[in-house]
């Protein structure tokens, strides 16, 4: 595996090999953070610190962790790094760790990292697997920021707080989308992102179980 | 006192679902729901895993971590002592630690439902809606009592919401969905319908 050049490690998770829509991973904390730009920001980031050093360090410490004990002392790293990135939060953005309330710690809990760990970084040197956290950390970004800009955009007509579009309520135009500020919202633009993506890049496509055969009865339904 | 727990069930399964509302335990909620059946297994190792590591999460919340916790021990140094920083680390350690427990004890005493779960105990470690509703049970200060009734009712609506979309999804099979929507695109779709369902129960008080 050491042939692996560090651009394709960094570039082929954002479209190619999405976590989100092609493995199947982190979707977890995507969906509720997902309402604002501020916040949405906030767990980009969190989510890059934490995959780009929790692959770090178990490809440091990979070749002396004791196979049947490896999930613990994975778990463990990637543990510290989030209390460390939760304290932060809540000593200079004390607002901002209320709002995303327990998804930090959910972090530890989020699919990526563990899967990384797991599938990267104890077969690759550290910082090739460093390179692989933080592509995978920006693939997830990626679609966070779509599904968060659309969210805020059209559910209260802002960006960052910054009001774009007047609404109706304050005599601007703009009739604000009430179900974007909902949870489903979240889903639906995901399965968009989705279908977008597999659209272009037709070998995502899940394989088909079987194939609906042509309509071959003659007679009439009725 | 019984209305109060009564309400918190009620809200813990339909108004605050786990997977619907907050979105937890999302990757084996898309993954695993193919079948009804192992849907149900699922469900059903997430209902005793939540009801058993939430009430003790908070056992350990209110004993050794919280501020002035370890008041009782005796030792004036550790009166004022606050260990809140370190509950991620005892909270994720415990729920691996009763995770395991529980596997070892089902494989012991009911070999039948340790095989009808077969390896679902395991990846439950890292299920989002275990250690949230940890986290939720922290952050809204529940007492004993009522962080019994939380994690039962949490895990309860957590299985509903699997059995429910891995029923839609055996159904699923037959229809003809356009070509770029088969597969995740389709099911993102479907839960989001349902959480919309789901939103309905909002209003629902007691």
């Amino acid at each position: 595996m050491s042939e692996q050049k560090p651009r394709e490690v960094l570039l082929a998770p954002i479209f190619a090999n999405n976590p989100i829509a092609l493995q199947i991973l982190g979707i977890c904390s995507a969906l509720a953070i997902t309402t604002k730009m501020s916040t949405t920001v906030t767990m980009c980031i969190a989510v890059i610190f934490v995959l780009t050093f929790s692959n770090f360090f178990v490809s440091l410490i990979r070749n002396i962790i004791p196979s049947n004990i490896r999930i613990i002392v994975q778990m463990t790293i990637i543990t510290a790094l989030v209390i460390l990135v939760d304290q932060v939060l809540q000593a200079f953005a004390f607002q901002l760790s209320r709002e995303l309330s327990v998804f930090v710690g959910l972090i530890i809990t989020n699919c990526i990292v563990m899967g990384r760990a797991e599938a990267f970084a104890m077969q690759n040197p550290p910082v090739i697997s460093a390179i692989d956290g933080f592509g995978n950390a920006l693939g997830y970004s990626i679609v966070l920021l779509i599904v968060g800009f659309c969210r805020e955009l059209f559910g209260s007509g802002s960006v960052f707080g910054v009001q774009v579009m007047p609404l109706s309520t304050e005599g601007g135009w703009y009739v604000a989308n009430g179900l974007m500020l909902l949870p489903p919202s979240a889903f639906f633009i995901i399965a968009g992102f989705i279908w977008v993506l597999r659209t272009f890049r037709v070998e995502q496509l899940e394989k088909e179980e079987f194939e609906i055969g042509p309509n071959t009865r003659v007679s009439p339904a009725f | 006192m019984f209305e109060h727990y009564l309400s918190l069930f009620i809200r813990a399964v339909f108004v605050e679902n786990l997977a619907l509302a907050f979105f937890l335990g999302m990757c084996t909620f898309l993954a695993i729901s193919k079948k009804v059946e192992t849907a149900l297994g699922l469900g059903i190792a997430v209902v005793v895993i939540l009801t058993l590591t939430v009430p003790i999460n908070n056992l350990v919340l209110h004993n050794f971590l919280d501020e002035g916790a370890l008041a009782w021990t005796g030792i004036a140094a550790l009166e004022s002592v606050d260990l809140r920083f370190l509950g991620l680390m005892c909270y994720i350690g415990l729920i691996a630690a009763a995770v395991q427990i529980l596997e070892m004890v089902l494989d012991k005493y009911v070999p039948a439902l340790y095989n009808a779960l077969g390896v679902f105990l395991p990846l439950i470690t890292v299920n989002c809606a275990i250690l949230g509703g940890s986290l939720f049970m922290v952050e809204r200060n529940y007492d004993f009592g009522e962080s019994v009734v939380f994690g039962f009712g949490g895990g309860v609506g957590w299985a509903l919401a699997i059995v429910l979309l891995a029923a839609i999804r055996e159904k699923l099979k037959y229809s003809d969905v356009p070509h770029g929507l088969r597969g995740l695109g389709i099911v993102f779709l479907i839960t989001g319908l349902m959480s919309l369902g789901f939103m309905s129960f909002a209003g629902v008080q007691l």
